[in-house]
């Protein structure tokens, strides 16, 4: 596909393969038994989670494995335009499931039978980008609650304004003149496997195998920042008694 | 009696509390406020470690047909399971109906918000002014929390653009909402025999009553609530509702420079 118009200028003044900045803290919610913030630009993301615990109705539980409950809620506040109104919406719902599906395959569910782990996600601020935004503040939360986790799902999204491969789009760059591509993409930051993959927009399949490529540097930033973030909470403190030979 | 409870009532007795404050004695508050781009009004409270958001939308719509010259004013919440492993997903709980009613009910009486002056034009168009409030984390007494983040968001706000047509969210004006009035409500436990304010989830899963009382300025009252299982003397209701003024006073001026 060739286009006469090009995206030579970012609207916010971005490199093209800039993030937005990036702020990461765990344990913000104490009643949680794991909780995180994850901020990109004027997006923000907390999320909770509450368990393994025993799941309700009864009916739903699963006596070979644990089940991961996801819920993606954006506060009424939250858009860039009117009210959101408060309660799920089919979009909300269909977030809520691809976030379980990029969330449960770094734990281990065998463990917990007949129970669940929830996570509940809520945007206090939107500027596109929720969805990942929510994932990498989820992973953290679930390492705060001390879960086995294989690795810390980071998430990012690529795409293509006119011509130009962009890393991490804002509302305005979504919302641009021209063909812009969208593609939300969560990662196993050790492995590279996929767990989350969606597009938005019209594009070839070299498109794709580039925008895959790209997003490898960008998700392995923010895992440094996520290992960080965890690090971060346990920064003085010291251990209870010292080991002795 | 719990056994929580029993050395809850002892230390009380002799003027203490788990946490080394004395009975009437407040947690730290911090107040954080135009956080959030999105809303046109945002207040971020902590009270010790109770946490609530509350950000205020505002859009033009019909007024209700028996004030056609008035603007409209409603305080929701939603009380995400995010928050407390007490909440569950679903439709609002009744302690999430009555957490917005009666801050509602403070705010609406003392008539801090103008609604004569969100009138464009009577009959057909008024502002609408949506007040929601989110917990992140409930470490006991919400009401007092959410009422001071209300008030405070509402303070904070500012008019979107407006050409008589549709709202311009994106363009923030730098007009005020009329707010002229500082409605902070303070909820006043009973505790067996004796009174506190400003529980813990913990102390409050043990308390025997409460009654909310929201104060403006000058300590005129404007909205009153009785909750929990147990019955208040006379007696009672009058120091509780005095102390609830004077510390509505004290949380006015903590949160002066916000206002």
């Amino acid at each position: 596909m060739k286009y006469e118009i090009t995206y030579d200028k970012r609207v916010d003044g971005r490199k093209f393969d800039q993030l937005r900045p990036i702020e990461a803290k765990v344990g913000i919610i104490p009643r949680a038994d794991g909780s995180a913030f994850f901020k990109d630009g004027n997006t923000w993301a907390y999320a909770a989670v509450y368990g393994p615990r025993r799941l309700f109705p009864r009916s739903m539980q699963n006596p070979s494995k644990g089940i991961l409950r996801c819920r993606y809620n954006m506060m009424p506040f939250s858009g860039m335009g009117d009210r959101v109104r408060p309660g799920p919406s089919r979009r909300a719902k269909e977030i809520s499931m691809v976030t379980e599906k990029a969330l449960a395959p770094v734990l281990d569910l065998d463990e917990f039978p007949n129970s669940v782990i929830d996570v509940f996600i809520e945007l206090a601020q939107t500027d596109a980008g929720t969805r990942c935004a929510g994932i990498n503040a989820a992973a953290l939360a679930l390492a705060d609650a001390g879960l086995k986790m294989k690795d810390i799902p980071a998430a990012i999204a690529v795409g293509k304004v006119n011509n130009q491969y962009v890393v991490d789009l804002c509302y305005p760059e979504e919302a641009y003149e021209g063909i812009v591509v969208d593609m939300p993409v969560a990662m196993l930051p050790r492995t590279k496997e996929i767990t989350l993959l969606q597009m938005d927009g019209q594009f070839e399949k070299e498109d794709l195998k580039k925008l895959l490529e790209i997003v490898k540097k960008p998700i392995d930033k923010i895992h440094e920042i996520q290992v960080k973030a965890l690090k971060d909470k346990f920064k003085g403190v010291k251990a209870d008694s010292e080991v002795v030979e | 009696m719990n056994l929580i409870k029993q050395d809850i009532v002892h230390a009380l007795k002799k003027g203490i509390r788990f946490d080394s404050r004395k009975p009437f004695e407040f947690r730290d508050l911090k107040v954080e406020v135009g956080k959030v781009k999105t809303a046109e009004g945002f207040a971020h409270v902590k009270l010790g470690e109770t946490e609530v958001l509350a950000g205020v939308k505002l859009s033009v719509d019909k007024p209700f047909p028996d004030t056609p010259d008035e603007g409209v004013l409603s305080v929701n919440s939603d009380l995400s399971p995010l928050a407390s492993p007490d909440f569950e997903v679903g439709p609002p709980s009744i302690k999430a109906i009555e957490l917005a009613r009666v801050v509602d009910r403070g705010i609406r009486e003392s008539h801090a918000v103008d609604v004569k002056a969100l009138c464009i034009e009577p009959k057909e168009k008024v502002w609408v002014v949506n007040v929601d409030i989110a917990p992140l984390n409930d470490d006991g007494n919400l009401i007092d929390a959410s009422g001071i983040a209300a008030i405070l968001a509402l303070k904070n706000a500012v008019f979107p653009e407006y050409d008589g047509e549709v709202v311009n969210y994106k363009k923030h004006t730098t007009k005020k909402l009329p707010v002229s009035k500082v409605p902070i409500p303070v909820t006043v436990f009973k505790f067996a025999d004796m009174l506190l304010v400003d529980p813990t989830a913990e102390e409050e899963s043990f308390i025997d009553a409460r009654l909310t009382a929201t104060s403006i300025e000058g300590g005129i009252i404007t909205a009153l609530q009785k909750g929990g299982e147990s019955p208040i003397t006379v007696d009672e209701a009058n120091r509780m509702v005095e102390l609830s003024i004077e510390k509505a006073e004290e949380i006015r001026k903590k949160i002066k420079k916000f206002l």
